[in-house]
């Protein structure tokens, strides 16, 4: 204090107060900011850490217990002793146990008191083996079968020779599973067109006419060419099957019992405790190009979500293809054209308060409307045949189109009011410029207002993608489905089948979650999957915004 | 409130002037009507655009009161005048640009070449086509420099590409940017300077070959080098186009003018060859607004 005065003082007046000052309100805006930082980062680290670990292999825990039974698994969770309290019992130590031996125990985990632990081990040939059907089976390697000779004994012979015939089997197994989609599923499509056109021929003819006579006739071409060509399909499968025939792998379990698996069932192996490094990153790296690139098993909660990404991203681009036009041309004529006045100002407030209303409502309108009205017209119209002989609607149920337009119509009120905004920021002084050199209302919006306006109107596109692609409540209801393995977009005319249901990945996180039959095995498919979701999201916002920083320094950019 | 704001300034001017030049300012800010002192010179010349008895209200309120005056032809018309004289709307009013604003209404007419310019008949788009118009704070386009020279004729729906980079040479030449910019036509016009900006609006606005060239204080908003290249460039389309230009800098119009037009409060008050304007006017009151010593 006493150096105070020798220092230069700061020249404070009395009547500078310390709202005049203002460092509290520093204090207080950095502080908000810096909570919400920690928010958003803390909750983006948790979702891509929890999501990132699912496929890492974790060691497998051989368990005695003092009981004498024996548990082989994962520990997934563990928790300190709880001391008594007022009326809550004590509580020892314990783990969760990720048993993988359903057969035998009935139950996919189980928690363990530590107490009962006589003693863990990790043997070196425990292995996991993901399974076709049946889920997880931790076990030991014993026998390798091929019918009833005896290839290989014991755990290393076991996996010597499975890893040299596993690949094999497997390779079959999708050659079976290409053959059953692709080829019976186009001789499949060509005799339900056949049959349709009967149909068809009899609604437009009559029945009993020369025309449906005549369809008929080749109707009965068409299923004897392909009932033959099925025989052949049927031989080649068969054929594929028989090798694969016989095929086994005996794996011995923690509670001492015997599980045969036939080799094909199984999708892959690994001894967690025994893997280099190098293994475990081919391991990871494999179960994330399965993940990614491959259908769901096992009611969805194995796998891969391929369909669901596609039909996220494919709907999400539609949406925005939808919204987009109708956006900016409604704000256009609200900005440019409209005049000022209180119908003009009703609009727009109508137009806000439609941001404000509850999702599921957009979904039940869409449904109602699009399903159930446009749709069942369409199909009455041009899919009368399919409505008649099997049925089935095509455009009057939930579908691609429909999710997509219900969404294009939540977002709309984005679009236009940054459209809107993007506008009005829109230099007047560029107009007047342009009808000052003769040019009319459109050739103006045309060629100068919508350039320089569209880096705004991408915002707006960008936001609108953003809150649509995470949307799940209107898409229950128009058109998602918790499997649909026909994508909307593939390589069979038309290519692009906007009335097919599709699957979404936010849909996937709630089914998953929370309908899943094994829910602790299922947990970290959902952080995996949100972590998708988000990644998702972000990269297409990521190229909105390059497309938009190219446009503004395209157009709107001033230096001097 | 504006008119009551002016009369005072008016009073409190005259009032401080050593030899009170006022009287016909004053009758004006009490809302009487004065003739206009017009120089039998400008009479004499070949008249591009005739304002007659040009009468404009901002709703309620008038803002031009019964103009009338000949722009000659092939000569640049200074108007000046103290801010809010209507310099600007009669500029604006002569290519109906003042058609934008909901609450304009306006009486009396005026002729480009001869023909009517507020006749219901005349399309207003080819009238804009017939003027080039220059603004306070340049307004190129959001594209490329050549696009921009260009503008007039693309939205006619040229496209003969000969046409348009012959047009675009010579407005750029004309308007004395051509070597500044001729390696990189096709660059964003944004990328210019605010001088280089404002002359390549002038380059513009002399592509489509205009009868009249406005010119709203085209050198406001520059410094003051780029100020004197846009100057020279006026001084070089003297004699080739008939140029009307607003201005608040008494030099600048006194450098680059030949005839000279002082307003106030929405009034012409008087009207001759530059040269007489600033060194001996007929009004006492044009010469003290001229030299500074009101406005």
């Amino acid at each position: 204090m006493s150096s105070e005065s020798s220092r230069p003082r700061r020249h404070r007046s009395a009547h500078a107060t310390l709202s005049a000052h203002g460092e509290p309100w520093v204090w207080i805006t950095a502080g908000s900011l810096a909570l919400t930082i920690v928010m958003i980062v803390g909750l983006l680290a948790f979702i891509a850490v929890r999501g990132a670990a699912t496929f890492w292999p974790v060691p497998l825990e051989l368990v005695q217990l003092a009981d004498g039974r024996r548990v082989l698994g994962e520990v997934t969770q563990q928790e300190p002793a709880v001391a008594a309290r007022g009326e809550a019992a004590a509580r020892p130590a314990r783990r969760l146990m990720r048993s993988g031996d359903f057969a035998a125990t009935g139950t996919h985990s189980e928690w363990i008191d530590d107490a009962a632990i006589v003693g863990t081990s990790r043997p070196e040939w425990a292995t996991v083996v993901e399974r076709m059907e049946g889920g997880r089976l931790h076990g030991f390697p014993k026998r390798l079968l091929h019918g009833a000779e005896l290839v290989a004994e014991g755990p290393p012979a076991v996996w010597e020779a499975f890893t040299r015939e596993h690949p094999a089997a497997r390779r079959r197994v999708h050659e079976i599973r290409r053959i059953d989609k692709v080829e019976r599923g186009s001789l499949q499509r060509e005799l339900r067109a056949s049959r349709l056109a009967v149909v068809r021929a009899g609604l437009d003819f009559g029945a009993g006419s020369a025309q449906q006579a005549a369809a008929a006739e080749a109707a009965e071409r068409v299923a004897a060419r392909v009932a033959a060509e099925e025989r052949e399909l049927d031989e080649r499968t068969s054929a594929l099957r028989d090798q694969n025939a016989g095929w086994a792998v005996e794996f011995e379990t923690a509670s001492g019992g015997t599980t045969t698996v036939p080799l094909d069932g199984v999708v892959r192996g690994w001894q967690p405790n025994r893997l280099s490094p190098a293994g475990r990153l081919r391991l990871y790296a494999s179960r994330w190009a399965e993940f990614l690139a491959d259908d769901p098993r096992e009611a969805n909660s194995a796998g891969g979500v391929f369909p669901a990404i596609w039909g996220t991203v494919v709907m999400t681009l539609m949406m925005a293809l939808l919204v987009a036009p109708f956006g900016v041309l409604a704000a256009l004529y609200l900005r440019e054209y409209a005049s000022r006045g209180p119908v003009t100002t009703a609009v727009r407030v109508a137009i806000n308060n439609l941001a404000g209303v509850p999702s599921i409502v957009y979904g039940a309108f869409g449904l109602g409307f699009f399903c159930y009205g446009l749709g069942a017209g369409i199909d009455e119209l041009f899919f009368e045949a399919s409505l008649v002989a099997d049925g089935q609607p095509t455009f009057g149920t939930g579908g691609l189109l429909w999710a997509s337009l219900t969404l294009a119509l939540l977002t709309l009120p984005v679009v236009i009011v940054a459209t809107e905004e993007a506008l009005s920021a829109v230099p007047n002084s560029m107009r007047e410029g342009s009808y000052a050199c003769g040019a009319g209302k459109w050739q103006t919006i045309r060629r100068i207002v919508l350039p320089r306006a569209l880096p705004g109107i991408m915002t707006g596109l960008i936001l609108a993608m953003a809150r649509g692609a995470g949307e799940v409540a209107p898409l229950m209801l128009v058109g998602v489905k918790k499997l649909a393995l026909d994508l909307p977009v593939d390589g069979t005319f038309p290519f692009v089948h906007p009335e097919r249901e599709f699957m979404h990945l936010a849909y996937l996180i709630y089914d998953v979650g929370f309908q899943s039959p094994d829910s602790q095995a299922a947990r970290p498919m959902v952080f995996t999957i949100t972590f998708l979701l988000v990644a998702i999201i972000a990269l297409l916002n990521v190229a909105a915004i390059g497309i938009r920083a190219r446009l503004r320094r395209r157009y709107v950019v001033q230096q001097f | 409130m504006q008119v009551a704001d002016d009369t005072k300034r008016a009073e409190t001017a005259g009032g401080a002037a050593d030899a009170p030049p006022t009287d016909r300012l004053l009758a004006v800010a009490a809302g009487r009507e004065v003739d206009a002192e017009v120089h039998e010179a400008v009479l004499q010349e070949p008249p591009v655009l005739e304002v007659d008895r040009f009468n404009l209200w901002y709703g309620a309120k008038q803002a031009l009161h019964r103009i009338t005056m000949p722009i000659p032809l092939n000569k640049v018309t200074a108007l000046v005048g103290p801010s809010g004289c209507g310099k600007s709307t009669l500029l604006r009013s002569v290519n109906r640009l003042n058609d934008l604003v909901q609450s304009v209404r306006i009486t009396g007419d005026m002729r480009l070449n001869g023909d009517s310019i507020y006749d219901p008949r005349m399309d207003v788009i080819d009238l804009r086509k017939r003027m080039g118009m220059v603004f306070q704070k340049p307004n190129p386009f959001p594209m490329s420099i050549y696009e921009n020279v260009v503008y007039s004729l693309r939205i006619d729906g040229e496209r003969n590409r000969g046409v348009l980079d012959e047009v675009c040479e010579a407005s750029l030449r004309g308007a004395a940017l051509w070597d500044e910019v001729k390696d990189r036509l096709q660059d964003s016009a944004l990328g210019l300077s605010g001088g280089q900006q404002q002359r390549l609006c002038i380059a513009r606005a002399i592509a489509a070959e205009p009868e009249v060239l406005l010119l709203d204080e085209p050198c406001s908003a520059l410094d003051p080098i780029a100020t004197g290249k846009v100057e020279d460039l006026i001084q070089e389309l003297r004699g080739r186009y008939s140029v009307l230009i607003v201005t608040h800098n008494m030099q600048q119009a006194s450098r680059t003018s030949d005839y000279t037009a002082f307003m106030y409060l929405g009034r012409l008050i008087e009207y001759g060859p530059t040269p007489d304007i600033f060194t001996k006017p007929v009004l006492r009151e044009t010469e003290s607004y001229v030299t500074g010593r009101f406005g």
